[in-house]
């Protein structure tokens, strides 16, 4: 190639770095998207390090201290076992982060894909699969998930299959609606007249068009799936104890509340935040794509 | 008397992000009372901006940075907010692009209507709602009372755009303005609505700016036109002066880019505007359109070119006596401009079609009930030759591509031959040298090209089917790229980033990938500005020559058409009225149907041609007319026999079909509705 061309290549792929730096100017600049990614971005933290940030054991037990109000040394107070609250929250983060982001990414995939099946495929199928997800959509998920999770028993596994299984037929039903759309653009047609199979247009040519829509879907699941976890650990069919879940902890010590308030407060501030960190990320990134 | 609008030094702004945009800048021009004026120019000159300012209603991040508008002597911008809103119930009303969308979906006619009545003039119930019958009855609405008691969804395009102009009307506004009020309508629908707006004028007398694109349209309605170009008014004065005098380069640019009524591809190229229209506000301190100029000078780069006063006219050009004279590119006969060797190949019976139709037929079935998108159509498609379909939308154009192209399957009893040889009915089960062969240009390329590709990987999918691999492959991209004149930058341009010519060129370029002997081009410039168009008809007539393919042509604008096809069929409700020579259907003897199109179609070279208008609807597609679909049209009826049988195919001579119960030999007793330029 001539040097001239290859120049105007370099030009054109700095100025695709340059859009990619303006894509995420836009991101930096939502005051929304900042707000959760740094409130989702603390418990990570926590998380990760877990113990190591934690000022306390929180397994150990103090029976000299048990039912401790907030002060100095437990910021959060104590348990009934006299375990610092404080370093149980810290803690507490690790499970519901591994196990609800896995079962919403399991219910993506699944949903994504059946989702472009039914939306490009149409026909019968559609029709009665649609039907199915109607119903689904009117039950009790939580009752659904108890069901399935006394069925089969429960384990951190078993909740992500449930979980992500309950969410498929939601976020099918969302990647289909705009799959449709897409099937009637012209570069479908376009794909079929050079003799594109039947998957190299669903996940080459549709796919990354609704891949924006999946990824906000994903989100806006992921604070529903925080919720579903800590309320399936409060009735016992979720994360197990010893966990310090909060979710357990909150079932642990409901009875109480009304004397020793910070028993549960803390616990139940937590998972709030959590949920409504993911839902500012939600509406963040739904907003950056938009831009 | 104070004018009727009047425009000084207009700027407006707009907010992007943290930057101030100047859209329009140093607008001036008047509107007296009862005159027509004519704001043209290609999308993105500021045209609806201007609209926008003149009835203050900008949107939140505009605002007018300079100038001052008057509205019947009174000075808009600075009105107190109960002062504007009576100006604006009484004096100023609007009539939008898209009618569908001007009205309120859940809202019968009577009671859209009538609010008018009840908010401005406080009348109520049944004289409000007799107020607005009278309104409809004035925009020549057959039966008031009925449309009255109809949802907007129940009304044809056309008639909703009366409900429309009445509703502007009911106040008798004295200035009314028209934004591109016949853009979505077809030919016929578009010339009975214009012949409304004149006549109304001349009954009411009110001022009218009327905003378009299409200049014939505004030659025929307007008393004086301006002239936008990037946000600057570049040239305005009396209609007539304007279009046959031009001064100003652009204007002369953009006439000579539009395909005159009865040129034809083998008389030599179209016209072009090298370059691109700039982004608003992005050239200051020189003259906007020196980039794109023939006639540029060193002055016009350094100085802003002052409006130029030549006498009841304008010109913002420093040459305006040069404009007339602006050079033209070369004007070679286009490549592969031998007379169609369709002609002679044709009469040697041993030669077979490139493609054939055999009573191809499509019927969709809407609960339960069958409509005829299609209806027996048979024609043939000769090598290098270009078959242009014109007819309104619902006459099955776009339907009659898709089963050429297997993207939808035919009834049965229908054949669809390439070379000979049967293709199946579905491009699922077409062989890839079938699918090489026939191929479709879209008409919307920001529809038609993936968006998450870029062009490079577009282009690329598509030479799968030549099994080309590695750098041979590559190569091949490259010289398509080129052969559409695309530059190796914008191979790696996502399609978002294109303009849209850039964007129709990627998508005739995925189209010639294979080396197709048929393309199938559905209105392919009817979603460009004229500028634009002509760079693309330029290009589909090369391509052509160089590669030996057939067209066919399916297009709305019938200069376009008769510009590039060789053959032209002309539709009518999924049946094939018409077809023949290019220049024999253009000339006569004419279907009636033809003629009514032909009579419809606004040029700038024939203001006096012969009206033939159709009236009444469009039939239900679910319940069509019997015998001849239409008789309930068709201004040259004879009688009973339309209604009875369905006329035949008949040979008026050289090629040349008609389907109608009218003799061949008294159709061409009638005088051609336009004549032949010359």
């Amino acid at each position: 190639m001539s040097a001239p061309a290859t120049a105007l290549r370099e030009a054109s792929r700095a100025a695709a770095r340059s859009r990619a730096r303006e894509r995420w100017q836009t991101a930096l600049r939502s005051k929304t998207l900042l707000a959760g990614v740094s409130i989702l971005g603390f418990w990570i933290v926590c998380a990760l390090a877990g113990a190591r940030l934690a000022p306390l054991d929180p397994f150990a037990d103090n029976l000299l201290a048990t039912l401790a109000p907030p002060s100095a040394g437990h910021w959060f107070g104590t348990d009934q076992l006299g375990r610092d609250i404080f370093s149980r929250v810290i803690v507490g983060a690790r499970d519901i982060l591994i196990v609800a982001p896995l079962a919403t990414l399991l219910g993506t995939v699944l949903g994504t894909a059946l989702g472009l099946a039914l939306g490009y495929l149409r026909g019968a199928v559609d029709d009665i699969a649609s039907r199915v997800i109607e119903a689904v959509q009117a039950l009790p998920l939580v009752i659904v998930a108890l069901m399935a999770l006394a069925a089969v028993g429960t384990s951190d596994l078993t909740v992500v299959l449930v979980i992500g299984f309950v969410f498929t037929p939601l976020i099918a039903r969302t990647v289909r609606s705009a799959v449709l759309v897409e099937s009637e653009l012209d570069y479908v047609a376009a794909a079929r007249l050079r003799g594109d199979g039947t998957l190299a247009i669903m996940f080459v040519e549709i796919l990354p068009n609704v891949l924006p829509i999946a990824v906000v879907e994903m989100t806006v699941r992921l604070g529903y799936a925080i919720f579903f976890v800590a309320s399936l650990s409060f009735l016992g069919f979720g994360i197990q104890p010893p966990s310090a879940d909060w979710g357990i902890a909150i079932a642990e010590n409901y009875s109480l509340v009304g004397s020793y308030w910070w028993t549960v407060l803390f616990d139940a501030a937590a998972t709030a935040s959590l949920v409504i960190g993911v839902n500012l990320v939600a509406d963040g990134l739904a907003g950056v794509f938009e831009a | 008397m104070s004018d009727a609008l009047r425009i000084e030094h207009l700027e407006v702004s707009f907010r992007v992000g943290q930057r101030e945009r100047k859209v329009v800048s140093d607008v001036s021009f008047a509107i007296r009372r009862g005159e027509s004026y004519g704001l043209v120019g290609e999308s993105g000159c500021g045209k609806s901006t201007v609209a926008f300012a003149a009835i203050r209603y900008l949107a939140r991040n505009g605002r007018v940075s300079g100038g001052r508008i008057w509205v019947d002597g009174q000075d808009l911008w600075s009105l107190p907010a109960r002062e504007l809103r009576r100006l604006r119930t009484h004096s100023i009303a609007m009539v939008y692009q898209d009618p569908g969308r001007a009205l309120n979906p859940t809202t019968r006619i009577g009671t859209q209507m009538a609010e008018v009545f009840e908010v401005a003039e406080g009348l109520k119930g049944r004289v409000a709602l007799e107020r607005a019958a009278q309104m409809l009855a004035r925009v020549q609405i057959a039966s008031p009372e009925r449309v009255l008691r109809n949802f907007p969804h129940e009304l044809s395009g056309g008639m909703q755009q009366r409900v429309v102009i009445a509703m502007a009307l009911s106040m008798s506004p004295g200035l009314l303005i028209l934004d591109e009020p016949t853009t979505g309508l077809d030919a016929t629908v578009e010339a009975e609505v214009l012949d409304l707006i004149e006549h109304l004028r001349a009954e009411l007398g009110n001022a009218i700016l009327f905003i378009s694109h299409n200049l014939p349209v505004v030659a025929r309605l307007c008393d004086r036109v301006g002239v936008l170009y990037a946000g600057e008014l570049v040239e305005e004065g009396p209609g007539s002066s304007v279009f046959r005098d031009p001064r100003h380069p652009y204007t002369v640019g953009l006439l000579r880019c539009m395909p005159a009524y009865g040129a034809r591809k083998n008389q030599g190229r179209l016209e072009t505007i090298p370059g691109f229209l700039p982004a608003p506000g992005t050239i200051t301190g020189r003259c906007v359109y020196a980039d794109r100029c023939a006639n540029v000078t060193e002055r016009c780069r350094a100085e802003v070119p002052p409006a130029i006063d030549l006498g009841g006219r304008m010109s913002r050009c420093f040459y305006p006596e040069r404009a007339p004279d602006l050079p033209r590119q070369v004007a070679a006969p286009a490549r592969g401009a031998q007379p169609g060797p369709a002609a002679h190949t044709r009469t040697q019976a041993h030669e077979v079609p490139l493609l054939r139709t055999h009573h191809l037929s499509k019927t969709y079935r809407i609960a339960g009930r069958p409509l005829q998108a299609v209806h027996e159509v048979t024609l043939d498609l000769w090598p290098g030759e270009t078959l242009g379909l014109v007819g309104e939308s619902g006459s099955g154009k776009s339907s009659l591509a898709k089963l050429l192209l297997g993207l939808s399957s035919p009834d049965a009893g229908s054949r669809v031959q390439l070379r000979g040889e049967a293709l199946p009915a579905s491009a699922d089960d077409r062989t890839r040298e079938q699918l090489k062969a026939l191929q479709m240009v879209f008409q919307n390329p920001g529809s038609a090209l993936n968006r998450s590709q870029t062009v490079r990987r577009l282009l690329g999918r598509s030479l799968r089917l030549t099994r080309l691999v590695g750098r041979a492959r590559e190569a091949r991209l490259e010289e398509l790229a080129e052969s559409v004149r695309l530059t190796p930058q914008h191979l790696d341009e996502k399609p978002r980033r294109l303009s849209g010519g850039l964007k129709q060129r990627v998508g005739i370029a995925r189209a010639f990938a294979g080396g197709p002997r048929v393309v199938v081009c559905d209105e392919p410039t009817s979603a460009l500005d004229v500028s634009v168009q002509a760079a693309i008809l330029n290009l589909l007539v090369d391509l052509q020559a160089q590669e030996h393919v057939g067209y066919i042509f399916i297009s709305h604008d019938l200069n376009v058409v008769h510009y590039l096809s060789d053959r032209i069929a002309v539709l009518y409700l999924g049946r094939l009225m018409e077809i023949g020579p290019a220049e024999r259907v253009f000339s006569g003897p004419h279907h009636p149907y033809t003629e009514a199109l032909l009579s419809a179609n606004p040029t700038l070279e024939n203001e006096g041609a012969r009206r033939i208008r159709l009236h009444g609807e469009l039939p239900n597609v679910l319940n069509l007319p019997s015998g001849c679909v239409f008789h309930t049209r068709c201004p040259r009826k004879l009688g009973s026999i339309c209604e009875r049988e369905e006329p035949p195919l008949v040979d008026a001579g050289s090629g040349h079909g008609i389907r109608c119960h009218i003799p061949a030999a008294e159709l061409a007793t009638r005088a051609p509705v336009v004549s032949p330029p010359g």
